[in-house]
């Protein structure tokens, strides 16, 4: 995999599913194209129209807490945003964006800023910030989780091996 | 060496010994999507040409989100989910039959099961002895047609609570008191464990409800042990020789005990816009909170235990003239015996809007939807920003008894002085 590059979009703690796919547009969900031009709007309403193919989300703590809606994921994907960074990830979310192909970067991103010009390298581990000349690290992924990754997600994954393979 | 329950449940699956941070592939009992998540669950297999189901007996497709259907794209999405039953042999569960994590708990969890579901509120099947956990559309749909899913061993956190409730106070109010102690995410991965002499007393109606809300702190599930409350449940829906015991090892491995006093717990709110917001009753913000409107339903609490609460404050009474209340039963069956018993005609007499059961208007799509800076007041699980339609709307979760005494008030209000 290249690095990604691209400008950072700051977003607080606690940014819920509810935040990123609205229950108001649930009928949209069989319209991903769409849906995803509402992305994030409940959190900062200008992100979907503003932000450049490339472009990263970068959270606070808990990122994509409550419901298990793939659908949240899957439209800041075709948003086109190469990787959501955050402190840390609430569960279902973090495999939510695995299982559709969206790195999630795990990170002290108290030291990104607001359009901070962002390298992300996922085979190394790190997060360049070029704005302010600092590397960031981040763990790598359970292998399992490395190979959907690599795959481009879940449906993906199981299409090629038939099965999930552990080892 | 001692297993928790969540070790036991996954080793009795992988047919060995497995112990917390492991990661496993196992078989899986059941597997659920709703009409929010299905669809695109069905989407994803027909991609890869995996539009099959390796257990369609033990495979439900939930229509309780939009149901009745308020859209025509939302009716085609149901359309979709027939479909694929049809061609699958799976089962449907239609519009007025109820929501998923009730109606899966009244006929198809078993102790010991591990239950995917492509819906966070999963966990409520913990209440059964069962290892319930929420997932994502593609990981359920994978579940749905190979019949297993990999999962990391979670490590275990146990809550030991002990003494009697104070009269007004209820399960739903130590369930938001925990998440309000831990955190919205300070359970992340983990399995949440209640046990101790008050989850003992508890009737499943309040263990339904203390499971269903582990998500809430983050956590992967939350799992209670079975007895013979789970047994009589159980019988109770047509299912005795579903029953096992199961209780985790009294030489488990936790990663933290907690304890908690039960007769301590304050009738309990969590205010705008997070679960973990929480404050008593008596603290000075819950003085003088207007409340629009009053929703007492969901997969935390629409229970007929819950609606019959409810009719007991409501009883002989009229809701406040400017507070709507809406009521939903959680599924056909509660629907059924609470009409036959006469606790729908209570509230309907005191003034309640009685729904179909389903879902609601937790969701945010119809059922009641709030307008600009309206406050509800909700029995449901969760008060996010924008969770019930509207990013202008304030949602305050509460108990049922809160949440008929907020009724009558018009403003939340003590169960605890309206209890007869």
């Amino acid at each position: 995999m290249t690095a990604m590059r691209g400008k950072a979009w700051k977003f607080g703690d606690s940014i819920s599913t509810d935040h990123i796919a609205p229950g108001r547009l649930f009928h949209l969900r069989s319209n991903l194209p769409e849906l995803a031009k509402h992305v994030l709007e409940d959190a900062r309403p200008e992100f979907a129209s503003s932000m450049a193919p490339g472009d990263f989300v970068v959270g606070g703590g808990n990122f994509g807490l409550g419901s298990s809606r793939e659908h949240a994921p899957t439209i800041i994907k075709i948003a086109g945003v190469s990787a959501v960074l955050a402190k840390s990830f609430a569960r279902i979310f973090f495999r939510n964006c695995i299982n559709v192909g969206l790195p999630a970067i795990i990170c002290d991103t108290d030291k990104i800023d607001e359009g901070d010009e962002l390298e992300v390298d996922l085979s190394r581990g790190k997060v360049i910030n070029r704005t302010k000349k600092i590397e960031l690290s981040f763990p790598p992924l359970p292998p399992v989780m490395t190979k959907i990754l690599q795959e481009g997600g879940l449906a993906n994954y199981i299409h090629k091996h038939g099965d999930f393979r552990l080892k | 060496m001692g297993k928790t329950l969540a070790e036991k449940i996954i080793g009795e699956h992988v047919g060995r010994e497995v112990v917390a941070g492991e990661i496993v592939v196992t078989p899986v009992d059941v597997c659920l999507v709703q009409d929010g998540t299905g669809p695109l669950a069905i989407n994803q297999l027909r991609k890869i040409n995996l539009e099959k189901a390796a257990n369609p007996q033990q495979t439900v497709l939930f229509i309780d989100h939009a149901s009745p259907s308020p859209r025509k794209e939302l009716a085609n999405d149901h359309i979709a989910l027939r479909q694929f039953a049809r061609k699958t042999d799976c089962y449907v569960s239609e519009v007025g039959d109820g929501v998923c994590h009730q109606v899966i708990n009244e006929y198809y969890t078993r102790p010991g099961d591990i239950v995917i579901g492509a819906d966070s509120h999963t966990c409520t099947s913990g209440a059964l002895g069962a290892l319930g956990t929420g997932m994502g559309s593609t990981d359920v749909a994978i579940g749905i047609a190979l019949g297993k899913t990999w999962l990391r061993v979670p490590e275990s956190y146990r809550f030991v609570v002990y003494g009697r409730f104070q009269p007004g106070v209820y399960a739903k109010d130590l369930i938001l008191h925990i998440i309000g102690m831990l955190g919205a995410d300070g359970a992340t991965y983990k399995s949440m464990e209640f046990c101790g002499e008050t989850i003992e007393n508890m009737e499943m109606s309040e263990r339904l409800t203390m499971s269903n809300m582990a998500v809430e702190a983050g956590a992967k599930c939350g799992i209670i042990f079975s007895d013979k409350k789970t047994r009589a449940y159980l019988i109770a829906h047509g299912r005795g020789k579903s029953y096992r015991e199961l209780r985790a090892d009294e030489d488990a491995t936790y990663e933290r005990t907690y304890e908690v006093n039960a007769s301590k717990i304050l009738p309990t709110i969590s205010f705008p816009h997070t679960v973990d917001n929480t404050r008593n009753i008596e603290h000075k913000d819950c003085q003088d909170v207007k409340i629009d409107q009053v929703y007492i339903g969901t997969c935390t609490n629409g229970r007929l235990e819950d609606l019959r609460i409810a009719a007991q404050i409501l009883k002989g009474k009229q809701r406040h003239p400017g507070t709507r209340l809406i009521v939903v039963p959680a599924s056909r069956s509660v629907y059924q015996q609470a009409l036959e018993e006469g606790t729908l005609a209570i509230l309907n007499g005191a003034g309640a809007s009685i729904q179909s059961p389903g879902c609601g208007p937790c969701v945010g799509i119809h059922q009641g939807v709030l307008g600009d800076g309206e406050a509800c007041l909700s029995t449901q699980n969760r008060n996010f920003k924008g969770r019930m339609g509207n990013p202008n709307a304030f949602i305050y979760l509460a108990s049922p008894a809160t949440a008929a005494a907020t009724a009558l008030k018009g403003k939340i209000a003590d169960p605890r002085e309206v209890i007869g």
